[in-house]
């Protein structure tokens, strides 16, 4: 099933990435999933690079490479505005693996968020919303908290009843009613479980910004307006170094939570705090001044500038939009109070 | 394609133990010390504290043992320095000495001229100033008018320097002007530099109160000043490429980006009693946008420590900083109402009003947001 990615920097992972995507990310796939289509072939392509099971340990299917560095490959699937649930079938094994349950094969998907019961003989029933191409999934894993504490399950379609719907890019994004299905105890809060989602989207918008400033820069070098390129105005080039900033900024605080989710410890939420927040504000400011630059040729649908714009908003908002996480962070901070604020930054 | 990378900052637990002292030290020394003087940041002067510091070995941490230094890392002097500053300690006296008067000199001087001075740089007893900017030179550097010619014994100097930060605390500037003729071609020929003894006779100093009120910056008027020859620093007409070293050193520390942090601290003492959920917020998007900076500064850091230049990365560490340092108190006046006031409203409204004063100088000095955005655009290829 999987290559051995004997690599503790994770570049070759994320240049075999890198590469399936560029050859399997075609413009016919993107046709396909922009109905709600799964292009199989391209599924099968990353199934077959044991993609999907990049956070596991080796022995469970993993690369063996450092957790930071196999999360890095989700910047690789931002830089090519990935719209299938790589990210979420990762994740799907990494919680079921943290539960030590078994997960099942084929495509997963995980639900953002549930309202769950446990029934007399402890199966859980209710609904859970947000899984990315949920429709198509063989299991969707939710992590519930219950009066027993958290539960981590994986319902088949058997049990389910999907609701389609879809994210603000377009892409499938499913609601769920389930009933009588299995749970096993969660190792983790549900916090701790929408912290990891949350970031693999921050890496998401970082890959998808580098992109974004890449093309926006090319662009500003190739379109002339006035007998030359925009980019040689200065009101341009200022507006592309604060885009540049911003991808640097949003890539430097995806690096510390993909480094926090490796750790797995107290640091988890307030790196992924720092990183869904710097990254959702990148992702607006940044999206923004690409669009400025392109004119209105960017405002297209046949520009690919749109596959980035959209799927940066649809990650900003999943798992958490800025104010959520933002919460979060300044209430951790100002509990640490004036003499505990510097040790909290620097902790995290 | 330039893609600005800022790689993960190599793991120091040299670092880290290196925290624990530190935080002990200021705790001690800085007990007393009130948020109103914390509020000045790498402004606050004070040659007794920049002395002990000396003393404990941490000025010119990264320096050769030779010259007064402890051969220790940049990332030990990245911790040192954002420890010093989050704590709001009285570094000004020491501070652009050793950020860049001393490495430079370890770079260009003579080594009589680093004998002479880095020690007692690294002693915390002698203090530096930066002589670039002039009346009609600001951000267009290449076209400073004060002129330096060749004498028998040296050299005589007539000009004026402008806005010199702590010129009436230092000892030496180092001093960027004209040596050899105006070339429209070369503009940034005939330009050199002079490590310039401030109590010669025909340097005179008055100060300049700034938007605060407080006589922080100069100008320094050279009157035949006399320098002796080897006063010269570096090569002569080396002056343009030197003084862009100067700058990168000048811009790639925390000082960039934690000018406003005492406000931030007075904010969280005032809101900690009952913080609502705006404040939160509030609170949470600047701490986002610290702690990504923190991790880019050191990121920095790690590059300086592997002998890269890392001169566009800080660029834009003090473009970003800038924006996070003027953000802060204009978040943190508009979260708090009101009320009769107490002790620590009071401590909080002188804080956020210094703060508050000197917040446009944050995107203005060492290099202004559109130069540093100029040369962000450069590293991007498009100038
Ligand atoms: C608090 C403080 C302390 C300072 N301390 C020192 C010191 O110790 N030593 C020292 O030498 N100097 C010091 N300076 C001076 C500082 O380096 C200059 O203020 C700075 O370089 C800008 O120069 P200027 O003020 O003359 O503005 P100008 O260069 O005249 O700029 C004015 C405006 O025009 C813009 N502008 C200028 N050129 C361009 C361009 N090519 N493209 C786009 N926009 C442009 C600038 O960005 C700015 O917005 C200090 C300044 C301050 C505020």
């Amino acid at each position: 099933m999987s290559e051995p990615f004997p690599d503790a920097s994770g570049d070759m992972l994320r240049e075999t990435t890198a590469r399936a995507l560029r050859d399997l990310l075609t413009d016919a796939a993107r046709a396909e999933m922009a109905g709600g289509a799964m292009p199989q072939a391209l599924w099968r392509g990353l199934e077959e690079l044991g993609l999907p099971y990049a956070l596991l340990p080796e022995e469970a299917g993993g690369f063996g490479a450092p957790l930071a560095q196999a999360l890095s490959l989700l910047i690789v699937a931002g830089e090519h505005a990935l719209p299938l649930p790589l990210a979420d079938a990762m994740l799907a094994r990494f919680l079921l693996a943290k539960a030590g349950v078994e997960a099942p094969p084929g495509l997963l998907s995980v639900a953002q968020g549930s309202e769950v019961a446990i029934d007399g003989r402890g199966r859980a029933g209710g609904r859970a919303w947000g899984a990315p191409w949920g429709r198509h999934a063989a299991a969707i894993v939710v992590v519930a908290e219950t009066a027993g504490g958290p539960v981590i399950l994986a319902a088949p379609p058997s049990g389910l009843k999907v609701e389609p719907g879809a994210d603000i890019a377009g892409d499938p994004s499913d609601d769920l009613r389930f009933e009588a299905v299995a749970t096993s105890p969660a190792p983790f809060s549900v916090l701790e479980a929408r912290a990891a989602g949350a970031a693999t989207r921050a890496l998401m918008i970082a890959g998808a910004l580098r992109s974004v400033t890449d093309m926006t820069t090319q662009y500003a070098e190739e379109r002339k307006q006035f007998g030359r390129a925009i980019g040689k105005f200065q009101a341009v080039q200022q507006n592309l170094a604060a885009l540049a900033g911003q991808s640097a900024s949003a890539a430097a605080a995806a690096d510390l939570a993909a480094q926090a989710l490796d750790a797995w410890g107290p640091g988890l939420i307030p790196a992924v705090a720092v990183a869904k927040v710097r990254c959702g504000e990148a992702a607006g400011a940044g999206a923004a001044i690409a669009h400025q630059t392109h004119g209105a040729i960017g405002f297209t649908r046949e520009h690919r500038l749109h596959r980035y714009t959209l799927r940066l908003s649809a990650w900003r908002d999943a798992y958490g939009r800025e104010a959520e996480w933002a919460r979060r962070l300044g209430a951790h901070l100002i509990a640490a109070g004036p003499e505990g604020l510097w040790p909290a930054l620097t902790a995290i | 394609m330039t893609s600005f990378v800022f790689p993960s900052p190599p793991p120091s637990p040299e670092s880290e133990a290196l925290r624990t002292q530190v935080r002990a030290f200021l705790r001690q020394e800085l007990a007393d010390r009130a948020p109103i003087d914390r509020a000045q940041s790498w402004n606050g002067v004070d040659p007794a504290f920049s002395r002990k510091l000396g003393q404990r070995g941490w000025l010119g941490l990264t320096w050769p043992k030779r010259y007064g230094g402890q051969e220790r890392s940049a990332l030990e002097r990245y911790v040192l320095l954002e420890e010093l500053l989050a704590a709001g300690a009285p570094v000004g006296g020491h501070w652009i000495a050793e950020r860049q008067s001393g490495p430079s000199l370890l770079r260009y001087g003579s080594e009589e001229q680093k004998l002479a001075i880095l020690p007692r740089i690294a002693a915390g007893e002698c203090f530096f100033c930066i002589g670039m900017s002039e009346a009609d030179t600001g951000s267009d550097l290449a076209s400073v008018r004060t002129r330096a010619v060749r004498t028998d014994e040296g050299w005589r100097v007539n000009g004026a320097k402008l806005w010199t930060t702590g010129a009436q605390h230092s000892h030496y500037m180092i001093l960027l002007c004209r040596t050899g003729p105006v070339d429209p071609e070369r503009r940034h020929a005939g330009l050199s530099q002079f490590l310039v003894d401030l109590t010669l006779p025909g340097v005179a100093i008055r100060g300049i109160a700034n938007l605060a009120g407080e006589p922080h910056f100069n100008e320094v008027v050279f009157d035949e000043a006399l320098l002796p020859a080897e006063a010269l620093l570096g090569g002569e007409g080396e002056g343009w490429k030197q003084v862009t070293g100067e700058l990168a050193y000048e811009r790639s520390g925390p000082e960039r980006f934690l000018s406003s942090f005492t406000l931030l601290v007075e904010l969280i003492r005032v809101l900690s009693p009952a913080p609502d959920e705006r404040a939160q917020i509030a609170v949470g998007r600047l701490g986002a946008q610290l702690v990504a900076l923190r991790r880019m500064s050191r990121s920095v850091a790690g590059l300086l420590q592997a002998g890269a230049d890392p001169a566009l990365e800080a660029a834009m560490v003090k473009d970003l900083g800038a924006l996070v340092e003027q953000e802060i108190p204009e978040v943190a006046r508009d979260l708090l109402a009101d009320g009769p006031p107490t002790a620590a409203s009071r401590d909080f409204a002188a804080v956020l009003a210094y703060t508050s004063l000197h917040a446009p100088s944050f995107s203005l000095r060492g290099g202004t947001r559109e130069i540093l955005r100029g040369i962000i655009a450069r590293g991007l290829g498009l100038r």
